[in-house]
């Protein structure tokens, strides 16, 4: 009885199951599916094959090995952190380790305090350094620091307060390119020295370590090192898919235009000011949560991290994985990381030249980077294969 | 034009609440106050670079609904006008009122367009990376605070009056291209299309046809006039023959100040006008 006018209203339709946000993810934005499962996939084998499989064994994982990727997730924590804000918004900051060393040290005094009476000197407030000085009571900024949820709120609020104090001097200001850049290089290099001095309290040029324990876990057994990577390997999941969502929202958006255009996007009536602000502090506190998982895996914070050249190396690290992509930072410090291990083990004297080599040839040879490439080789293959095919029906 | 004035004068005492009122608006429009139907007053402005005079004790005025148009030689100061008045540059003296309530002097560029003054560049300024479409998403009138912008999401209404303006600037096929891949004439489109967005009580358009061909000059003109009415519109423009296609009254700057002001013909047959636009062509 069915006409025209009723399409099959009452027939069964076969209806295919909604997709998954999974399917979803591995459809629109495929490179991100692919690394959020790569991510999961190493987090689950390494703990077998660190722990399970026994020593000696091919496949048995070394605790060496394990510290190292779980540095490298830091690494590449840190580069979406600053790939957000150059890649998206176009602030090129060449301070961002500041953030990142600032969340270790909050992590790093915390850890001093664990370690109570087993110090050398055995004094059951007062870490080995302060004793050492003659100090007889806790600086203030030490109070509190050894109560683990209050160390943790330190972990995002001192990047957190010090890129938005920072931020909203700058970005009220207007202060842009090359001027920014310059500014954060000096930030980042005025902590260095404020942090090599005795009197700051942070443990001067030998920093803090020595560290024994992590809620009460030994940090040198096995089980402490596979929980704090996978703690750093769940904060990277975290972090790469919250940086996801926020340059995927309008609010993305606006930083992106305010990258391309920032006068055009002012006159629309974006507070431009108030965008590269949110988006600094966060990506500081992103930063800084990198720190802070960096440094139980090391076993040392010191005032080094601040050194300029560390934050410069992060911006190549974006710039040869790909900036204004997530996972290009993550492949880019992975990359550039797993080099300088191999090179400075093999040829210590030649990674710097190393280094500014890669530089020069990605700004030169490769703006989007080593996954900028990827596009390229798929329509390469796609037009060969074509080829082929025509060949072949010929 | 000394009756503007003193209502101007007048409507100063609402200015303090206006801008309250203001601050803690949301829309598009607040407390845009137009009793005296005058929707921009310019009053003695006076804008100097390097003791360069850019503006010289420059007084205009814009009705509601009205379409402008603003003439001069270069360096006249028709661009310099535009930057005061959109809060880019700070005159040294004068006065700038948006209706009787807001003082524009005391607002910076996204709160002036909030206030409704929407702007279109001399060089086409579009989001080059972004999409034709989203260019008019992020151009759309509504709440540009951060936290909005981190969950927002386009309501069918929202989509629909892109579509429409989609629609108007003849980009419906381009809707998902990228605005940098643009041809020139596509980008003045895109950057209408924006201004229409935003949905502005007054739109400043610099130059809006330069590079566009005959045919986009005229479709150019005719939407210009048509939204003229529901907006005010000031368009600078140096294409005379485009001035005549669509003006009602016009301004003549000269060097930082208003020289003539009426309509094509009686602004044409001005001597001080003629004298200033000496071996230009049909002037």
């Amino acid at each position: 009885m069915s006409t025209a006018a009723e399409p099959a209203a009452p027939r069964p339709a076969f209806k295919p199951a909604p997709p998954t946000p999974y399917q979803v993810m591995m459809r629109e934005d495929r490179p991100s599916g692919v690394f959020l499962t790569v991510l999961a996939i190493v987090t689950l084998l390494v703990p077998i094959l660190h722990l399970a499989v026994p020593e000696g064994h091919v496949l048995h994982l070394s605790g060496y090995t394990v510290t190292l990727i779980g540095k490298y997730m830091c690494y590449a924590l840190l580069a979406v952190a600053v790939d957000l804000i150059w890649g998206y918004c176009g602030i090129l900051s060449l301070g961002h380790t500041a953030f990142f060393a600032l969340g270790g040290y909050a992590m790093g005094m915390y850890l001093m305090r664990q370690i109570g009476t087993r110090g050398v000197y055995g004094d059951p407030v007062l870490p080995d350094f302060m004793v050492f000085l003659n100090w007889k009571e806790l600086p203030w900024f030490w109070h509190g620091m050894d109560v683990f949820p209050f160390a943790m709120l330190m972990v995002l609020f001192a990047p957190g307060l010090l890129a938005g104090v920072f931020g909203w001097l700058a970005f009220r200001s207007r202060v842009t390119g090359v001027y920014l850049s310059i500014i954060t290089q000096a930030l980042t290099y005025a902590l260095l020295l404020a942090f090599f001095r005795n009197e700051m309290g942070f443990g001067g040029n030998n920093g803090l370590t020595d560290f024994k324990d992590l809620l009460g876990f030994d940090l040198k057994h096995p089980e402490t090192r596979i929980v704090l990577f996978m703690a750093t390997a769940v904060a990277l999941g975290a972090g790469y898919f919250t940086c996801r969502a926020i340059v995927r929202s309008r609010f993305g958006r606006v930083v992106q235009a305010i990258r391309d255009a920032e006068s055009r996007a002012r006159f629309i009536g974006y507070r431009v000011e108030n965008y590269k602000l949110w988006l600094f502090t966060f990506s500081a506190m992103l930063a800084g949560v990198a720190g802070a998982l960096y440094v139980p895996q090391v076993g040392i914070i010191n005032p080094g991290e601040f050194a300029p050249i560390n934050s410069i190396e992060v911006v190549i690290w974006v710039a040869v994985g790909g900036r204004g992509t997530l996972y290009g930072a993550v492949v880019g410090a992975i990359m550039v990381n797993y080099a300088k291990t191999v090179m400075t083990d093999a040829l210590p004297d030649a990674w710097l030249y190393v280094l500014g080599a890669l530089f020069v040839v990605v700004t030169l040879f490769l703006p989007r980077g080593v996954v900028g490439l990827l596009p390229d080789l798929k329509h390469k293959l796609q037009t060969l294969r074509q080829r082929r095919a025509r060949a072949i029906s010929t | 034009m000394n009756a503007p004035t003193s209502m101007g004068m007048a409507g100063r005492f609402g200015g303090a609440f206006g801008r309250v009122l203001q601050r803690r608006g949301s829309s598009s429009a607040p407390s845009l106050d137009l009793t005296h139907n005058i929707i921009l007053y310019v009053e003695g402005v006076t804008v100097s670079f390097d003791g360069f005079r850019a503006l010289n004790d420059l007084s205009l005025y814009v009705a509601p609904g009205e379409l402008r148009c603003i003439i001069g030689p270069n360096g006249a100061g028709k661009t310099t006008m535009m930057d005061v008045i959109t809060g880019k540059t700070r005159p040294d003296t004068g006065s700038v009122w948006f209706g009787q309530t807001l003082d524009l002097l005391t607002l910076g560029e996204p709160e002036i367009a909030q206030a409704g003054i929407g702007r279109k560049f001399q060089k086409p300024t579009v989001f080059s990376e972004h999409s034709v479409f989203e260019n008019l998403e992020l151009a759309m009138a509504g709440d540009k605070s951060v936290w909005k912008m981190l969950f927002a999401r386009l309501t069918p209404e929202q989509l629909t009056r892109i579509d429409e303006v989609l629609e108007t600037i003849g980009l419906k096929d381009h809707r998902s291209a990228r605005a940098g891949s643009l041809s020139h004439g596509q980008k003045q489109w895109l950057e209408i299309g924006m201004l229409l967005m935003q949905d502005p009580a007054l739109l400043l358009v610099d130059e809006p046809v330069a590079g566009m061909t005959p045919q986009e000059t005229e479709r150019t003109a005719e939407l210009l006039t048509s939204l003229a009415g529901k907006h005010s519109v000031v368009v600078v423009e140096h294409d005379m023959n485009f001035v005549r296609s669509i003006a009602r009254t016009v301004t003549v700057l000269h060097q930082g100040s208003v020289l003539a002001e009426g309509t094509i013909d009686e602004v044409q047959n001005d001597p001080k006008v003629i004298e200033v636009y000496l071996g230009e062509p049909r002037c």
